[in-house]
């Protein structure tokens, strides 16, 4: 942990943080993502103020907010990329800040997180890429990464064709699916999406959405995603929570949230941008439940 | 953390019975998966029936352990616990996935020397091509000199050669200190104190110096241009400016060149004199050689002709390792391992280039300035 300079000393507020047992709680007993009066600054600016959130096992939750807002301050703090001012961050019911070296791994091979831009390693293959995490553990026999590396391709709906191709030579919507599949290398409980359809088209999109869904309920992830994208965040999210005015102004199910009388969930939702995604979604419900 | 229980397998010579966690995490242990492994690989084509419904947890990696060990294929008699049966459908339907083959060609020596030799040349043509370029931009520039990069040589010149003066100033003074010292030791054993100015001189003036501040520039900004360029193409910015209708021989490529031309032989003139005055401070200490003496025998010592073959040693330089560095930057690809590797090939060969011109220059310069 790099050292804080002056005026991001912990304070004793720092120390509220309730006391965990020390030790991962996987089971679903406790959130899986618990913030609890967070505040962040940067400089003079204060980006959170007394943040709570807790995120339970299994739900997708997603988080919107005006552009500055600190969403992906927030996800990164998650991460333990970034440490809050003040309050803190349990993940599996971990302190992260605190977390001894052995802890913070075994908590990093629970989770898996994708980037805005996928973030591959430029000089690595596909297959490398996606292999490097289960290599890491140093265990494993080749003949098995091998196997278990071209199943997850196949989760992500990649074929066994690509595993040579360097990231360079990878569309945009490829390298985010390589980059899934790379997430969920080590078979994590908790996915961080950051922007997963950013850049690129509805089409790609929305199978990527769907590819999400699916592996949601397959791997029975809990997932955490950042977006600005209202179709994805309709079509995914069990729970919201709208970041504005440096708080959490509202948590719930999306029906819920866009009842809320604050003027930015006005703008951001019920805008004509957030009045068409709801109804493709009000007709693709009903499409489902005609099908069915 | 409580450990979960790890995998393990219990062997009856009719049921295999397997339980604990076959998850990727509890199959962090070295020794857990070797007993696993060697388990496994007793049994393989062993008919015999298994009884997994004591697994308490599985992933996609335990499952693909079980999965290898059975041929990939569902054993005939498989007991599971509810809800595994998942993944090894998932498996099932992934089973027929096949690595495919990377093409890998074998060279043999003849044929490793034949790409090198092919590559030498390549890079050669590239080279020339990149000169021609340069020289037509120049014609351009010269054409419409009001209409030149005038901004973007000045920050080139700011950067390859005002930052550069520090450097340069201690690495030539430390330089003239050793010369000058280890000389006054050699000369005072047959009484040649007072050449030591003419062997200074020389030396400092006509080589030491040229070299010393192009070997430092070619570290400095060589690779500097190198990963810049490199990274633009990482960020597309390159192709950017492609787009916009801007030339990078001229707007890139033209203002390093000119810049590096202009300032390397201000630098040379730098380091001669920092050099001079540290061989001075030294002969000062070791000969007791006034510093009067010593700057007035230096014009008699060494020949003015000296001086600019010094001067244009530095632009040549100077022109060289901008070339240099912008060949090997503009053919960086977009991936990190190629900028490394880029920008170390650019600096070799940076220095090289500028080794061999300085041969070249003692050669066509050999009965000069005596």
């Amino acid at each position: 942990m790099d050292k804080m300079d002056d005026d991001h000393k912990p304070t004793d507020e720092q120390r509220a943080c309730p006391d965990g047992n020390g030790e991962l709680t996987l089971d679903g007993s406790v959130p899986v993502v618990q913030i609890t009066n967070l505040q962040t600054r940067f400089g003079r600016t204060v980006v959170h103020q007394d943040v709570n959130l807790a995120i339970e096992q299994g739900e997708i939750m997603s988080i919107v907010g005006g552009s500055g807002t600190g969403k992906t301050v927030l996800l990164r703090q998650m991460l333990g990329l970034e440490r809050p001012t003040r309050g803190c961050v349990r993940i599996f019911g971990e302190d992260i800040s605190e977390a001894n070296a052995e802890h913070l791994q075994q908590l990093r091979n629970h989770w898996g997180m994708l980037f805005q831009q996928g973030a591959l390693y430029s000089a690595l293959t596909v297959f490398d890429n996606i292999a490097q995490p289960m290599r890491e553990l140093r265990t494993l026999p080749a003949d098995v990464v091998r196997d278990a590396v071209l199943l997850k391709m196949n989760m992500v709906g990649l074929g066994p064709e690509h595993v040579n191709k360097m990231p360079a030579d990878l569309s945009g919507g490829m390298i985010k699916r390589v980059a899934l599949a790379r997430a969920l290398a080590l078979e994590p409980q908790l996915l961080f999406l950051d922007e997963p359809t950013a850049g690129l088209d509805p089409d790609l999109s929305e199978s990527f959405v769907a590819l999400i869904k699916s592996l949601h309920r397959e791997l029975n992830l809990t997932v955490v995603m950042v977006t600005h994208d209202l179709d994805t965040l309709f079509a995914l999210s069990t729970r919201i929570a709208v970041l504005a005015e440096k708080h959490v102004i509202a948590i719930g199910p999306t029906r819920e949230v866009i009842k809320v009388d604050h003027p930015f969930i006005k703008e951001f939702f019920l805008g004509d941008r957030g009045k068409r995604a709801l109804e493709a979604l009000d007709e693709k419900r009903l499409d489902e439940k005609h099908k069915e | 953390m409580p450990s979960p229980p790890a995998p393990s397998l219990n062997v009856s010579p009719e049921v295999v019975t397997a339980s604990g966690t076959w998850q990727v995490h509890a199959l962090a242990n070295r020794s857990t998966v070797n007993a696993v492994q060697a388990a496994l690989k007793q049994l393989q084509g062993k008919k015999v029936r298994w009884d997994l419904s004591g697994i308490q947890a599985l992933d996609h990696i335990g499952a693909q352990m079980l999965w290898n060990a059975w041929d990939k294929q569902r054993p005939a008699d498989l007991k599971l616990a509810d809800g595994h049966d998942e993944f090894f459908k998932r498996l099932e339907g992934a089973s027929n996935l096949e690595l495919p083959r990377q093409r890998t060609h074998r060279l043999t020596s003849v044929m490793k020397l034949g790409f090198a030799v092919m590559g030498f040349f390549e890079h050669l043509l590239g080279f020339v091509k990149l000169i021609g370029q340069v020289t037509q931009d120049i014609f351009r520039f010269a054409r419409n000199p009001m209409r030149g990069p005038w901004r973007e040589i000045s920050a080139n010149i700011y950067h390859a050669g005002f930052e550069a003066l520090g450097i340069t100033a201690l690495v030539g003074f430390l330089i003239g200190v050793v010369l000058s010292f280890l000389s006054a030791q050699q000369l005072r054993t047959f009484g040649g104190d007072i050449y030591l100015v003419n062997l200074l001189g020389m030396s400092i003036i006509r080589e030491l110096g040229p070299l010393l501040a192009a070997i430092l520039v070619a570290g400095r900004s060589g690779s500097a241009i190198t990963a810049q360029l490199g990274v633009m193409r990482v960020t597309e910015e390159l192709d950017a400016m492609l787009v916009m209708g801007i030339s990078h021989g001229f707007r890139l490529i033209l203002p390093k060149v000119i810049a590096l031309a202009i300032s390397l032989p201000l630098l040379v003139i730098w380091t001669d004199a920092m050099a001079l005055i540290g061989g001075m401070v030294s002969a000062k200490i070791e000969l007791n050689l006034s510093s009067r003496y010593f700057i007035q025998k230096l014009p008699d010592a060494v020949p003015l002709a000296n001086y600019m073959i010094g001067l244009g040693k530095g632009v040549v330089f100077g022109t060289l390792i901008a070339l240099v560095s912008c060949h090997f930057g503009l053919r960086i690809k977009p991936n990190t391992e190629s900028l490394g590797h880029g920008t170390t090939t650019s600096v070799v060969t940076a220095i090289t280039v500028v080794i061999l011109a300085d041969a070249v220059f003692a050669i066509v310069f050999n009965g000069v300035g005596y």
